[in-house]
C-alpha cells in the first residue's frame, strides 16, 4: 500500500480504536501510540520522498491512482511534492505534540481529534479536487463538537460561529470546483492534469474568486477572518493548537494549489484585489491584538495578522516570496501551536486568560514563561528562530516587484512587524515579569511532563528551521519552480 | 385476455400476494395468539419480495396497450420504494404494540402494501389515467395511516387535513388533465409527446396538472399541509410520507417533465427554477424556529425536495442517476432520524427538540446514529449525504446552471445551522430537560437502524452502488 494513504488510514484506526477502548490509561496508550506511528509514518514519507526526489523530476512524487467515480472522472489520486511533505510534517508535530496538551481529556475528545487529522492528512496528499474537498469538510465538522463540548467561554456561539463561516467558505468552494471541473472539459478531476488543459481566460475570473475566497475564509482572509478569534479563545488548548497551526494552512495551501494554480491569468489580473485585502489583514490583525486583553484572543489576532502574509506573499506569484509563505505556514504553525499550549498551561492553573490579573509568572512557573518567551521571539521575528526566516523571504520576494504597488503595500505589511513586538513584549514584560497580581498564584506548579514534553518538541522544530533553513527551504524552492514557470507562461 | 400482459407486472403481483397474504392472516388471526406471529411474517414475506425485485431478472416492456411500461429504470425505482417500506415496516411495530394501535395491528401493513401498489403505477404509467389512479390508490389510504392514533387528537386532525388536501390536489390535477386530454385527445404519454405545443389550453392544462403533483411533493408554495401532517401523524408515517411517498411524486414529476412536456420546456423550466430556489429557501429558513423534531424534519425535507428538483430540472441522464441516488441517500439518512425519534417517541412520548438534550450522555448509540443522520442530510462527507448533493450540484452544473448551485450551496450552509442545532442538543446540552432515561429499542427498530447506519455510510465510500444506478440508466 502506499505510504500516503497510511498517513490517513492510522489516524481511521485510532478512532475505531478508541471507540472500543475503555479507561484513561488505555485511551492514552491509544492516541500516543497512534500519534507517535503517525510521525514516524511522516519522517519515513519524507525521506521515501527525498529518495525519490534524487532520481526523479516529476513534479509529484510516490503518486498512486485509483478510480473511484469513473462518470465524473473522480479518482482518489495521492502524491506529494516538496510543499505537501512540509505541510504533512508540521502536521504530523503538532498532533503529536497536541496529544499531550490534551493529556488529561476524555476518550470521545481524541476520537474527533483523530476524525479531525484524517480530514487533515488526507487535504495535504489528495490530488484530486474532489477527494480534496472531500477531506477539506472532514476536517471542519469535528471542530463544532471539539469546541462545543471541550470548549470555555462562549463556546456554542463561537463553534457555530466557526462551523457556519468554513462551511459558507467551502460552499464558494464547491461551486468553484464544478467550475473548474466543467469549464476545463469535464475530462478529470486530477489538478495536474487539469492544468495541463487549462481553463477558459473567461471563465477564470469567477472561478478564481470563488475558490480563492473559499480556502482565504480558512485562510483568515479579511474580512472573513471573524471566526478565527472567538473559535480559538473558545476551544481547547490542543483543538487551538491544531487548528491555528494546520487546519488555517489548509486555506493558503488551497488557495495556492488551486486557485492560483489552476487560474493563473486570473490570478495574475486579479491579485491587486486580495492583495489589497490581505494587507488590510496582516496590519489589521496586528493592531487588533495590541488591544487584546485576552491571551488566547491576542494569539488569535496575532494568527490573522501572520496566516495574512502568507496569502499576502502567495499572491506575490513570485518564487522567492512563496517560498517565503510556504515556510510562514510551518513556521506560524509551529509558533502559533507553541503559543496555545502554553497559554493552555497557564490557563489550566490561573483559570484566567485575562493579562490584567496575570503578573510575575516568571517566578511562579519558569518552564512555561521560558516557552512563552521563546515563542514571542519567533512570532517578531527574532533571527535564530524560524519566524525571522520566513517573514525575511517573504519580504525580499515581494519587494522584488519593481512596481509601485506591490512596492507600497510591501512596506506597509512590514510595519506589522513592529506591531508584532509591541504587544509580544508588553505582554511578556506584564505577565511573566511584572509584579504579582493575585497572591494565589504563588501556590502553582509548574508544568508537568507531558507539557513540557509538547512545548520541547515544538521548541526544537521552531530553532532546528531557524539556525538550519536552508534544508526545507531547498526542498520548497524547488517544488515550487515548476509552478512559477507555470504562471509565468502567461 | 393475453395472460403475458400480467405475467409483465410481476413486481406488482408479488406485491398484491403479500398483500393478500396478510389481509387473511388478519382477518382469520384476529385477537389470537397467532397474531404474534403476524409482524415477523409480514417482515419476512416483504423482505423476500424486496430481496426477489434485486435479484430476478425483470421483463422489460409494455402492457395493456402501452398503458403500463416497464422497464429497469422503474424496476429500480420500485426497488427503491420496496427498501423504504421494508425500513418503515421495521420502524412501526413497536408503536403499533402499544395499546391505542394493538388491535389493528395487521391493519397497519396492509394499508401501506396497498398505498405502495398505488406507488407502483405510477412509477410504471405510461398513460395519464393510470397515473392519476396510481396517484390516488397511494394517497387515500395514507390519510388512513395518518389517521391511525385514533385517540389522539393531533393524528385525527392530520388524517383530515392530508385527505382534504390530496383530495384537493387530486381534484386540480385531473381539472388539469381534462385540458391536455381535450387539447391533444390522447393520455397516453407516447402519443401526447409530438403533440404538446405551445397553447394556452395544453399550458393551462399543464400548470394545474403540476400543481397537483407539486402537492404531492410538497414544493412551495403547496407545501402547507406537510408540516401539520408530519407533526401529527404516527411517526412511521411521518416518515413513510417523508420518504417513500415523496420518492414516487419525484419520479412520476421526472418522467413526464421530460417524456410528456419536454417540447414545452421553456414554460416550465424557469417556474421550476423559480419554485427549487423558493422550496429550499423556506424550508431551511422554517426549519430553523421549529421547536418540535417531526415539525423540524417535515420543513428539513420539503428543503430535500428542493435538492432533488435540482436533479429534475435538466432531465440529463447524469441529473436522473444523481436524483435516484439522491432519493436512495435521503431515504437512508430520513428513516435512520426517524427510526430515532420513533424509539425516543414510544417510551416518552416526547417530541420535542429538547427532549434530544444529553442524549448521548444516556444513549450514546442513538445520538450517534441521528447525528450520522443529520449529517448526511446536512451533506457533510464522507457520509453519503456529501456524495448525494455533489452529483446533483454537478448534474446541475454540467449544464452551466452555477448561479441555481451556488444557491443551493449557501443554503446547505442555513441547514446545517439548524442541523447542528440537534447535534448540539445531543452532545453538548445538559441533559436535565432530555429524557433522562436509557431506551431499549426494540430488535426490529435496531436492525433497521443498523441497515441504515451502514447505507450512510457506505452508500457514499463504495462507487458501486453508484454504477449500480447509472448502468441501469434510461
Amino acid at each position: 500500500m502506499n505510504i500516503l494513504s497510511v498517513l490517513v488510514i492510522i489516524p481511521l484506526l485510532t478512532m475505531l480504536a478508541l471507540f472500543v477502548s475503555k479507561g484513561q490509561k488505555f485511551v492514552r496508550t491509544v492516541v500516543t501510540a497512534g500519534f507517535g506511528l503517525q510521525l514516524l509514518c511522516a519522517v519515513a514519507m519524507a525521506v521515501m520522498f527525498l529518495q525519490e526526489r534524487a532520481v526523479s523530476d516529476a513534479p509529484m512524487l510516490l503518486c498512486s491512482d485509483t478510480v473511484w467515480y469513473a462518470p465524473f472522472n473522480i479518482h482518489y489520486t495521492v502524491g506529494v511534492d516538496g510543499i505537501s511533505v512540509v505541510m504533512i510534517l508540521l502536521s504530523a508535530v503538532v498532533a503529536f505534540a497536541g496529544v499531550f496538551s490534551a493529556w488529561n481529556m476524555e476518550r470521545d475528545f481524541f476520537a474527533w481529534y483523530s476524525l479531525l487529522s484524517i480530514g487533515v492528512f488526507g487535504y495535504f496528499i489528495s490530488l484530486d479536487l474532489f477527494a480534496m474537498f472531500m477531506f477539506y469538510e472532514i476536517a471542519l465538522i469535528p471542530m463544532f463538537l471539539l469546541i462545543g463540548v471541550w470548549g470555555t467561554g462562549k463556546k456554542i456561539y463561537a463553534a457555530t460561529k466557526l462551523t457556519l463561516m468554513l462551511m459558507g467558505g467551502s460552499a464558494f468552494l464547491l461551486t468553484g470546483i464544478l467550475g473548474i471541473y466543467f469549464t476545463s472539459g469535464a475530462s478529470s478531476m486530477n489538478i495536474m492534469e487539469i492544468v495541463q488543459t487549462g481553463i477558459p481566460v473567461n471563465h477564470q475570473y469567477w472561478i478564481f474568486c470563488l475558490t480563492f475566497i473559499g480556502f482565504g475564509v480558512l485562510g483568515a482572509l479579511f474580512p472573513f477572518h471573524t471566526w478565527s478569534p472567538d473559535g480559538h479563545a473558545a476551544a481547547p488548548t490542543s483543538v487551538s493548537m491544531l487548528h491555528a497551526g494546520v487546519l488555517m494552512k489548509l486555506g493558503g495551501y488551497g488557495c495556492f494549489r488551486v486557485a492560483i494554480f489552476l487560474m493563473p491569468q486570473a490570478a495574475q489580473e486579479l491579485s491587486w484585489i486580495f492583495l489589497i485585502l490581505t494587507g488590510i489583514g496582516v496590519v489589521y490583525g496586528a493592531y487588533g491584538a495590541v488591544v487584546q486583553t485576552d491571551l488566547k484572543y491576542m494569539n488569535a489576532y496575532s494568527s490573522v495578522s501572520h496566516c495574512g502574509m502568507v496569502l499576502f506573499a502567495i499572491l506575490m506569484l513570485n518564487q522567492t516570496a512563496m517560498t517565503g509563505a510556504v515556510l510562514q505556514m510551518l513556521s506560524h504553525g509551529l509558533m502559533t501551536a507553541l503559543f496555545f499550549s502554553l497559554i493552555g498551561m497557564i490557563y489550566g492553573r490561573t483559570h484566567t486568560r485575562d493579562i490584567r490579573e496575570m503578573g510575575g509568572l516568571m517566578r511562579i512557573m519558569p518552564f512555561a514563561s521560558v516557552g512563552y518567551v521563546i515563542a514571542g521571539f519567533a512570532s517578531l521575528g527574532l533571527p535564530g528562530f524560524s519566524g525571522f526566516v520566513a517573514e525575511m523571504t517573504i519580504f525580499i520576494g515581494s519587494f522584488e516587484h519593481a512596481d509601485m504597488f506591490r512596492r507600497v503595500l510591501t512596506i506597509l505589511a512590514t510595519t506589522s512587524i513592529v506591531v508584532t513586538a509591541v504587544y509580544i513584549l508588553r505582554t511578556v514584560g506584564k505577565v511573566l515579569y511584572g509584579p504579582v497580581q493575585n497572591p494565589e498564584h504563588l501556590k502553582l506548579d509548574d508544568a508537568h511532563w507531558y507539557e513540557r514534553f509538547s512545548a520541547v518538541a515544538l521548541i526544537v522544530c521552531i530553532v532546528a528551521i531557524g539556525v538550519w533553513p536552508s534544508g526545507v527551504q531547498g526542498i520548497i524552492y524547488d517544488s515550487l519552480a515548476p509552478i512559477v514557470e507555470h504562471l509565468n507562461l502567461f | 385476455m393475453d395472460l403475458s400482459n400480467f405475467l409483465m407486472m410481476r413486481q406488482e403481483l408479488g406485491l398484491v400476494a403479500v398483500f393478500a397474504v396478510l389481509l387473511i392472516y388478519d382477518i382469520f388471526g384476529g385477537e389470537t395468539r397467532a397474531m404474534r406471529w403476524f409482524r415477523p411474517l409480514a417482515i419476512t414475506l416483504f423482505a423476500i419480495h424486496t430481496l426477489a425485485g434485486f435479484i430476478c431478472p425483470m421483463p422489460e416492456g409494455e402492457a395493456f396497450g402501452g398503458m403500463y411500461v416497464n422497464s429497469q429504470l422503474t424496476v429500480l425505482m420500485k426497488n427503491l420504494l420496496n427498501l423504504g417500506v421494508l425500513l418503515v415496516f421495521m420502524q412501526a411495530g413497536e408503536w403499533l404494540r402499544q395499546e391505542g394501535t394493538a388491535i389493528r395491528e395487521g391493519e397497519y401493513y396492509v394499508i401501506t402494501l396497498a398505498t405502495l401498489l398505488g406507488m407502483y403505477l405510477m412509477v410504471s404509467a405510461a398513460n395519464f389515467m393510470l397515473l392519476y389512479i396510481g396517484i390516488e390508490m397511494a394517497s387515500l389510504p395514507a390519510a388512513c395511516l395518518a389517521a391511525y392514533n385514533k385517540y389522539r387528537e393531533k393524528s385525527a386532525e392530520a388524517g383530515a387535513k392530508y385527505i382534504l388536501m390530496s383530495t384537493l390536489s387530486s381534484g386540480v390535477m385531473m381539472f388539469g388533465l381534462s385540458y391536455l386530454y381535450g387539447a391533444m385527445g390522447t393520455m397516453y404519454f407516447t402519443d401526447m409527446a409530438p403533440l404538446v405545443r405551445f397553447d394556452y389550453m395544453t399550458v393551462l392544462g399543464f400548470i394545474f396538472f403540476f400543481a397537483g403533483l407539486a402537492f404531492k411533493i410538497s414544493l412551495v408554495p403547496f407545501h402547507m399541509w406537510a408540516p401539520d401532517v408530519y407533526e401529527g401523524a404516527p411517526t412511521a408515517t411521518t416518515a413513510y410520507l417523508s420518504v417513500v411517498s415523496k420518492a414516487a411524486g419525484c419520479f412520476a414529476l421526472l418522467l413526464t417533465l421530460h417524456h410528456v412536456f419536454g417540447a414545452i420546456g421553456q414554460v416550465w423550466y424557469y417556474m421550476l427554477w423559480a419554485l427549487t430556489v423558493l422550496t429550499i429557501i423556506i424550508g431551511n429558513i422554517f426549519a430553523i424556529r421549529q421547536q418540535d423534531i417531526k415539525r423540524f424534519f417535515a420543513y428539513s425535507s420539503i428543503s430535500q425536495a428542493g435538492y432533488i428538483m435540482l436533479g429534475v430540472l435538466h432531465g440529463t441522464e447524469t441529473g436522473l442517476t444523481a436524483v435516484i441516488y439522491y432519493l436512495l441517500v435521503y431515504m437512508f439518512s430520513n428513516m435512520a432520524a426517524f427510526g430515532v425519534i420513533a424509539s425516543v417517541e414510544n417510551k416518552t412520548e416526547r417530541t420535542d427538540i429538547a427532549a434530544y438534550n444529553g442524549l448521548y450522555k444516556t444513549n450514546p448509540r442513538l445520538a450517534l446514529v441521528m447525528m450520522l443522520a443529520v449529517f448526511s442530510l446536512a451533506g457533510i462527507p464522507p457520509l453519503g449525504g456529501f456524495f448525494s448533493k455533489f452529483f446533483i450540484f454537478a448534474s446541475a452544473a454540467a449544464e452551466g446552471d452555477y448561479l441555481l448551485v451556488f444557491i443551493a450551496l449557501v443554503n446547505t450552509v442555513i441547514s446545517l445551522y439548524y442541523y447542528l442545532r440537534i447535534v448540539k442538543a445531543m452532545f453538548i446540552d445538559s441533559p436535565e430537560a432530555g429524557i433522562g432515561v436509557r431506551l431499549r429499542t426494540d430488535g426490529y427498530n435496531s436492525v433497521s437502524l443498523v441497515l441504515c447506519t451502514v447505507g450512510i455510510i457506505a452508500v457514499g465510500l463504495v462507487s458501486n452502488v453508484y454504477g449500480y444506478i447509472n448502468g441501469v440508466g434510461f
